[in-house]
């Protein structure tokens, strides 16, 4: 996962339940007083670097599942935790300025579930620990099951609000997979870059309750680490970000920023079903959208023709439910898509600043 | 001919007569003035209680707070999270600045509902908010301009940002800050309970134990606590406009009777009746938004020189934050023209039906308006008979603060009435006592007039009347409150100290230096729905032989020092309706017989006191700190000065008896300055309305007095009587209101103060101050009758003379 969320978490955050006047995108290419920036070829730790970096300005733990019921209906599920700084480091109770937030959804082909809730830190209503793995918001959950391995191999991670709530049981069946050169992976040409790793192998078993009732679902995960503090570049007005689970068992990681003046900056990597990844450069990978819906008062393109020709990919990716949007204090797109052409499976599609 | 013209030729009387014009304008802008006035204080200080309450908006949530009024930890906060619940924590207390106590309410931004968070903070007139400013340190503080002034003096204080949305006496910060402010480290006051709850989430008795579940409210508790005061001012307002009402009755009349001869030739010349009345309705219209625009604008005076003591009252009274300012409203002004129209209209309707029936070939008949039939008084007096059992029955039957303002109004309106009645027979009776003929035609010719003066007497009457009552009930409250405050003073010294190390000092220190240290500890609770305070008190000599016990039982204060007993205020009695030896539920499992009630003058919530031991043992974080000392009263300066020179306390924190005293005093005058105002308003439009109604007379008895003077009776004389019958019709008038007025009084300190404060206070007579009213009534009337007087004794014999010819 990429430069995504750190729009949404400083706009969210910064702007209180949408009251407040917007400030635009620009805000977010300011310079990160006080904060650490990312450093090429410092490596990743574990457990560690599965905790919270609150010298970094964002960070979150983003957990998407494309799901089946017994009957082959098609769902897909989201839970994500958003970290942020109002300033480096931590302090006791009410005056750390560790700021948290959750988003959680659930989409079926015809309905498209959204919860969202915010914390602050230093209190106990949100945060992330190590050994075990838990990173909580409320009553939200992604919590470490004992087991050998990493912490994040077995995790369980319920969600919901007065509408929908879920509760699932991943098992990674292949290992960490560092984005970038790494883990180090850059956002623009700038240079601009964030820390960024992610466990694409997950089986899923559970259950999601939808109003009408419980559904047992089976299916894959795909959970994102990622932190950073100097996000985006002035220019850049939005991204288009994908994560592919292929019929092969391959995986795919891509995202194109773009930019108001120019063409797109873009980013893949190919992960092979062995867990190997293959990060690939800017113009490796083409995003270009084929059709689009009206959501929200916006038109967001829900169909996409994506190629990466040094792996022979050309699909084309379309939303389980084009109405999948995210009508959260930042609002975005967020949901499942399928695949077809060259090659077959499903995956989730993010798309902001429409 | 139009009706253009028929305007014009009644306009013309006006320009004839621009005094009378000026007596109607005036009139009727009084009436609107005083009545627009009170709307105008109600409205404003209505907006103020509905913008405090709106800093939350806690009239839409639902919140859970601790069963036992205390606070809760933080710990409970993130359990109820975890256990499913969607809460938003807000911790609240009061700041002292200056003499003043300010609300701090601190809110977590992050968890509050949508809109709240905006609403108190989104710009407005101030700045928007910058959220990163907001939660980190050192904070903001959001507080209106007058707040803000009051806080620069204090040291510490995080940013200030003036915002026009709160409301005066209130700051508005991150529950951080508010923590630190209020030193309630991890504490929480209640937790906002946001809409739409998961259905699976744990009961609150396992989620929260200790906390309950209150619904929103549809009312603030100020609001509710101020309705009484609003509804006092109300009355008064509309007392106040029907007294001016009988100015316009006077006026219109008048000009009607003199246009008389006018109508009949207009009428002749073809105007139809239909035609004339319609344009004397389109002259009324005229003269009443005229007078009702002047009346509003001068209400909107009255009631911004009113306001800043309105606010003092309602700040000592109930705590309640008024805006000292006047802001425009519309409401308020559409009210008044509207209420200045129907008025008019009220005041006219009697004329403008005799317009529409007017014969066209009758001949002028100027006596006919001011001559009320036999059977018209004898309606009035079933009207008054029927009113005031009326009252009787209010009385016995019924209950509330509605009722007892029905019962003062049918008690004003009925004695008014029969006012007439009874006047025709004191006069009756004194033609027939009268010897000569002089003094015959006195009482007859007075009888003759009563029903012209009938409506300036009655206004005089409910003016006096409302004066005397109000002025007793202020009275008895000020004697019996100067009384209390004796008893309830009874320590020579309250100090306060800082911290609770401080206070431990202090007791050891204070231990040797005076005769006894007695500690004021008490914490904040629900009390029968309502908030309240528990009191601790010591078992001391003091209390026992001092504080003011309006009820008892036998071995009373044994029995609270043992922890058997409580002792709870009037105010608590009456609204419980409890009394000694009921059960008092303070909370689950602690229930206590009442042993005594006390009077609590100038409180309205409910209170209740416990030994010491019982209110520490139920709250063992009560704050600590204040104290009372007994001393020789003569010593008590000294000792001041020394605990100020060893513990650095400053004045606030360390006062003299008499200072509070004092204090209280003036709280309570300010109470009742605005009443006082209201009344000699009253009485002035009063003594307008008896002025009016005379000069109306005085016109139209030509035709009775002439024959007077051609039998030999002087000008002179015949105006020396003139003036004494208006001083006769005064002092009566001010006898029937002397019982009236007491009976005005009985009823508002037996019914009306009771369900207003919760007070029942005993009354006391003022006759010094009836005989000043009296006095400053005859003076009234007196200057009111002299014009016309003086006049008479000037007229030309001509005038005189012309009445027995045909030409008027």
């Amino acid at each position: 996962m990429n430069v995504k969320a750190i729009a949404l978490i400083m706009m969210a955050l910064l702007l209180v339940a949408g009251q407040l006047h917007a400030q635009g995108f620009g805000g977010l290419g300011t310079q990160a007083e006080g904060f650490a920036v990312p450093k090429r070829g410092v490596p990743l730790e574990f457990p560690g670097d599965h905790g919270a970096h609150d010298q970094y300005r964002i960070e979150w733990w983003y957990l998407t599942a494309n799901l089946q019921g017994a009957d082959g209906r098609e769902y897909g599920v989201q839970w994500t935790l958003f970290r942020s700084a109002l300033k480096p480091g931590n302090g006791e109770g009410w005056s750390t300025p560790q700021l948290w937030m959750g988003h959680a959804a659930l989409t079926t082909p015809d309905r498209h579930f959204v919860a969202e809730t915010r914390a602050r830190g230093g209190i106990g209503q949100a945060g992330v620990t190590t050994s075990p793995f838990k990173a909580w918001i409320d009553d939200w959950s992604l919590v470490g099951r004992p087991g050998g391995g990493d912490q994040l191999d077995a995790l369980s991670v319920k969600a919901g609000n007065a509408e929908f709530s879920y509760d699932l049981a991943l098992n990674a069946e292949g290992p960490l997979v560092a984005q970038g050169e790494r883990g180090y992976s850059v956002k623009s040409q700038s240079g601009s870059a964030s820390f960024y790793y992610s466990q694409p192998f997950y089986r899923v078993a559970g259950t999601v309750n939808l109003p009408e009732g419980p559904v047992q679902v089976t299916g894959q995960a795909w959970l994102d680490r990622e932190w950073s503090s100097q996000p985006l570049d002035s220019d850049q007005q939005g991204w288009d970000w994908i994560s592919l689970h292929l019929d092969n068992g391959a995986k795919v990681m891509g995202f194109q920023l773009r930019s108001t003046d120019g063409e797109p900056y873009t980013s893949a990597t190919w992960i092979n079903p062995d867990g190997r990844p293959e990060p690939l450069a800017n113009g490796a990978i083409s995003m270009i959208p084929l059709n689009t819906t009206e959501v929200s008062n916006r038109t967001v393109p829900v169909e996409w023709a994506v190629k990466l020709p040094a792996r022979k990919l050309d699909i084309r990716i379309r939303a389980l439910n084009p109405k999948a949007w995210m009508a959260t204090s930042f609002p975005y797109w967020e949901g499942p898509v399928s695949i077809s052409g060259s090659h077959g499976g499903r995956g989730y599609l993010e798309m902001t600043g429409y | 001919m139009t009706i253009r013209i028929a305007l014009l030729a009644l306009l013309s009387h006006w320009r004839k007569k621009p005094g009378q014009l000026l007596t109607l304008i005036i009139g009727l802008s009084l009436a609107t003035a005083l009545w627009s006035g009170v709307q105008a204080i109600n409205a404003e200080a209505r907006a103020s209680y509905a913008r405090a309450s709106a800093i939350l908006g806690e009239n839409n949530l639902a919140s859970l707070v601790p069963v036992d009024g205390s606070t809760l930890p933080l710990a409970t906060f993130i359990r109820l999270q975890k256990s499913g619940w969607r809460t938003s924590p807000v911790l609240e207390g009061r700041m002292r600045a200056g003499s003043r106590s300010i609300r701090v309410i601190g809110i977590e931004p992050l968890t509050a509902p949508a809109g709240l968070a905006g609403r108190a903070m989104e710009a407005g007139n101030g700045p928007a908010l910058n959220l990163s400013a907001f939660l980190t340190r050192p904070g903001q503080i959001r507080a209106s301009q007058k707040t803000a002034d009051l806080l620069t003096d204090l040291p510490d204080l995080p940013p200030m940002i003036v915002s026009e949305q709160m409301s005066d006496g209130a700051l508005l910060t991150d529950i951080g800050v508010a923590e630190r402010l209020l030193k309630k480290s991890g504490r929480i006051s209640r937790l906002l309970v946001l809409p739409g709850q998961r259905v699976d989430r744990l009961p609150l008795s396992e989620a929260g134990p200790g906390l309950k579940l209150v619904e929103p409210q549809t009312e603030s508790d100020v609001s509710k606590l101020t309705d009484s005061f609003h509804l006092n001012l109300t009355a008064f307002g509309l007392l106040s406009f029907v007294v001016g009402l009988f100015i316009v009755h006077g006026t219109v009349g008048l000009a009607f009777e003199q246009r008389r001869g006018m109508f009949r030739t207009l009428r002749t010349m073809g105007l139809s009746a239909r035609h004339l009345t319609v344009a004397m309705v389109i002259e009324l219209l005229g003269f009443a938004l005229l007078a009702g625009s002047i009346g509003v604008t001068l209400g909107y005076v009255i009631a911004a020189s009113l306001l800043p003591g309105v606010a003092a009252t309602l700040r000592g009274l109930y705590g309640a934050e008024v805006a000292g300012a006047l802001t425009f409203r519309f409401e308020w002004w559409a009210a008044g023209l509207v209420i200045a129209l129907l008025g008019t209209a009220i005041a006219a309707a009697g004329s403008l039906l005799r317009l529409w029936r007017l014969p066209i070939l009758a001949s002028a008949q100027p006596r006919a308006w001011a001559m009320i039939s036999g059977s018209a008084m004898k309606l009035q007096a079933i009207a008054a008979l029927v009113l005031l059992l009326l009252m009787a029955m209010l009385i016995g039957f019924g209950s509330g603060l509605v009722v007892s303002f029905a019962v003062l109004g049918s008690m004003l309106l009925g004695a008014s009435l029969a006012l007439p009645g009874l006047f025709s027979m004191v006069l009756w009776l004194g033609q027939r006592m009268a010897r000569t003929p002089l003094a015959q035609w006195f009482w007859a010719d007075t009888r003759q007039q009563m029903p012209g003066l009938s409506l300036a007497l009655m206004a005089l009457l409910l003016a006096l009347s409302a004066n005397i009552g109000v002025s007793t009930m202020v009275g008895s409250f000020r004697t019996t409150f100067t009384a209390w405050l004796d008893q309830r003073l009874a320590s020579e010294i309250y100090v306060t100290a800082r911290d609770e190390k401080q206070a431990e000092r202090l007791r050891a220190w204070l231990e040797t230096r005076s005769d006894a240290v007695l500690p004021i500890w008490s914490v904040k609770l629900d009390l029968a729905g309502q908030p309240g305070q528990l009191f601790g008190i010591a078992d001391h000599a003091t209390y026992r032989e001092k504080w003011p016990l309006i009820e008892k039982q036998s071995g009373v204060w044994d029995d609270v020092a043992g922890g058997a007993a409580v002792l709870v205020n009037e105010q608590l009695s009456i609204r419980e309706q409890v009394r000694t030896g009921d059960l008092l539920t303070l909370a689950p499992g602690r229930s206590l017989r009442i042993a005594g009630i006390y009077s609590d003058y100038g409180n309205p919530a409910p209170q209740v006191m416990v030994s010491l031991a019982l209110l520490t043992k139920w709250y063992p974080e009560v704050s600590r700190l204040r104290y009372g000392v007994r001393i020789e009263p003569a010593k008590a300066p000294a000792l001041i000065s020394e605990i100020r020179e060893e513990f650095q306390l400053d004045e606030r924190s360390l006062v003299e008896q008499a200072t509070i005293k004092a204090f209280s005093v003036r709280v309570f005058e300010q109470t009742f300055a605005v009443t006082d105002a209201l009344n000699v308003l009253t009485l002035a439009i009063a003594g307008f309305a008896i002025f009016t109604s005379l000069l109306t007379l005085a016109t139209m008895r030509l035709p009775q007095l002439a024959p007077v003077w051609a039998m030999g009776l002087t000008r002179r004389k015949i105006a020396v009587m003139e003036l004494l019958r208006a001083l006769l019709l005064a002092v009566l008038t001010a006898l029937v209101a002397l019982p009236v007025g007491l009976a005005l009084a009985w009823a508002l300190l037996a019914l009306v103060n009771v369900e207003a404060f919760g007070w029942r206070l005993p009354m006391n007579l003022f006759p010094a101050d009836w005989f000043r009213l009296g006095l400053f009534a005859l003076l009234a009337t007196l200057l009111a009758a002299a014009i016309p007087a003086w006049r008479l004794s000037r007229i030309a014999p001509a005038e005189l003379v012309k009445v027995f010819t045909n030409e008027r």
